[in-house]
């Protein structure tokens, strides 16, 4: 070995003994930042809200106005993530399978509610269904409400969680390229069986990590509804809303009550998450040996 | 990584369509009706509504705290992406899902949990008022509640491109007789910049709408601790649809204009 190749190990060497006090610090300090700013929060929901005991717990759980409130939740999130499912597997489909003039312009477009703040996509529903709105009088007269009621609360949980699956979806379909589908094309599959059979086994994985994100979202979106909603407890109170009213009203344990079902909601959201993305992590490694 | 246009695959008509359609049904053509909303109004009309001192105040605010908040991010997350990526240590999985919890945590009980934890009696607050200051109810409030809810964007975009960086381009630029910081500047600087701004603006953009995390901290005060979208709120409370549509429009303009120069200097980067 010549001297020249010693003096160079011993440099990378001590390059990385020179890190390793460097790595101690980093890795205190993203467990500080971890217990201060993650853990702090989420355990004092659940002491704030146990802070009387179980019974006052459970019963600001299952009073009736929380109940509905979880009902109208879940009925919000059920039908707007389904609808922005199947456009989110539409909009990734045509965005990556070809190639088209203003493409770059259709995903920035996709990704637009993003950065639109909650509380103008609240508004702008407001200004065409209200009674003020473009349609508003129309919709008076053929007594259809939308805003201050469950349709409002539809659409304008869609609006913020639009982007959410084909943001997810891009970079899966276009790493796995077309070859697959061009295969089952060619070997007589129609358009339909080379979607059932070929790209969404491909792409589950991806399309349910959209959809967890999508639905944690759709399930905590507080701004939006709170423009559309009308705060009428036990009919347009949204869980979120819910919470906000109880807190206002300096009701916190039953606040934090409310809050904690959400944050077990949360938690079992991020355990689908990481579940879905070490599968996709698979998917891709499978991909990368090909 | 193959990519080509096939006209065997189906189906292009179809998604792009309905694409098209749903999207300007759900976003386009309500966002559409804002402006045109917004048109009616005179320059004049417009212009007194948006420089009034408490909309000013609000907007100074916003786009102040949603910009050192994305700092702060910008910092905290590039060190534990590093840390993240870089080593294996107790905890690490746990930490590793656990960085998304602002995006899974409705942001209203994020905002209450800080409060309770913020606030001059909480169990933190409690030290800060040892010390002769707020932070609930004050600017500090404001940004503290936004850099929680935007803290996975900068980690997230840097995390995939830092396990990218192969180990072997640092070591090489080392025993080259680069030192720690040169490496740093001149190997991961370069490298990390494009993904740190993308996150960056992406957490500015949030944070500057945001609403739900921020309401319950901010104690919101006109001209003190009020932020826009909540001013957005005030005026809709009021019937004031003239009011709330000029902020809703100055303030996506506003967005834009910053995200459109984060987006050139990001070009200006990538440029060799």
């Amino acid at each position: 070995m010549s001297s020249t190749t010693l003096t160079l190990a011993t440099r990378a060497n001590a390059s990385r003994r020179g890190n390793k006090l460097g790595r101690r610090l980093l890795i205190i300090s993203a467990w500080l930042v971890f217990v201060l700013f993650l853990l702090l929060p989420l355990l004092i929901v659940l002491s704030e809200a146990l802070k009387q005991g179980l019974g006052t717990f459970f019963s600001a759980i299952f009073e009736a106005d929380a109940l509905a409130a979880l009902q109208l939740t879940l009925l919000a999130v059920g039908i707007s993530v389904p609808l922005n499912l199947v456009f989110g597997v539409a909009a990734a489909w045509c965005v990556s399978k070809y190639e088209f003039r203003g493409k770059s312009i259709l995903v920035t477009l996709i990704d637009l509610p993003f950065s639109v703040s909650p509380v103008i996509a609240g508004l702008v529903y407001v200004l065409l269904f209200g009674a003020q709105g473009f349609i508003g009088p129309w919709l008076r007269e053929h007594d259809i409400q939308i805003i201050f009621a469950l349709p409002g609360i539809v659409l304008a949980t869609i609006f913020v969680t639009v982007p959410f699956v084909t943001r997810e979806l891009i970079p899966l379909m276009q790493q796995q390229g077309t070859q697959e589908e061009e295969a089952a094309r060619l070997l007589g599959a129609n358009g339909w069986q080379m979607f059932w059979h070929v790209t969404l086994p491909n792409i589950k994985w991806g399309l349910i990590y959209g959809v967890v994100l999508c639905t944690a979202r759709a399930m905590g979106e507080f701004g939006a509804v709170s423009v559309v909603s009308g705060h009428i407890r036990g009919y347009t109170n949204t869980l979120p809303l819910h919470v906000e009213i109880l807190y206002n009203e300096y009701n916190h344990v039953a606040a934090f009550s409310v809050a904690s079902l959400l944050l077990l909601l949360a938690l079992f959201i991020l355990l689908l998450k990481q579940w879905s993305e070490s599968r996709i992590n698979r998917l891709k490694a499978n991909a990368g040996e090909e | 990584m193959s990519r080509r246009t096939s006209p065997v695959i189906p189906g292009f008509g179809l998604t792009l369509g309905y694409t098209l359609v749903y999207l300007s049904l759900v976003v386009l053509i309500p966002l559409g009706a804002m402006f045109i909303h917004a048109a009616q109004l005179s320059w004049a009309e417009f212009w007194a509504i948006i420089s009034a001192p408490r909309v000013l105040a609000a907007l100074k605010l916003s786009f102040s705290a949603a910009f050192v908040a994305a700092l702060i991010n910008g910092i905290i997350g590039t060190l534990l992406a590093w840390t993240l990526v870089r080593y294996t240590f107790p905890g690490r999985k746990v930490i590793e899902a656990m960085i998304d919890l602002p995006f899974a945590l409705p942001t209203a009980v994020a905002g209450i949990a800080l409060t309770a934890l913020y606030a001059p009696s909480g169990l933190v607050g409690q030290f800060a008022t040892d010390l002769g200051f707020k932070i609930a109810y004050t600017p500090i409030g404001i940004t503290l509640a936004l850099t929680f809810v935007t803290l996975p964007f900068v980690v997230r975009t840097l995390q995939p491109v830092l396990a990218d960086i192969p180990r072997e381009v640092e070591e090489a630029a080392a025993c080259l007789g680069a030192k720690p910081l040169q490496v740093f500047r001149y190997v991961l600087l370069p490298a990390l910049l494009p993904a740190w701004l993308t996150g960056f603006s992406l957490a500015f953009a949030r944070g500057v709408g945001e609403y739900g995390s921020v309401i319950f901290i901010a104690g919101n005060m006109p001209m003190k601790t009020e932020i826009l979208p909540l001013l957005i709120m005030v005026k809709l409370d009021q019937y004031d649809y003239h009011g709330a549509t000029a902020i809703g429009v100055l303030m996506l303009v506003v967005s834009f204009i910053l995200l459109l120069l984060i987006n050139l200097l990001q070009r200006q980067i990538a440029k060799p």
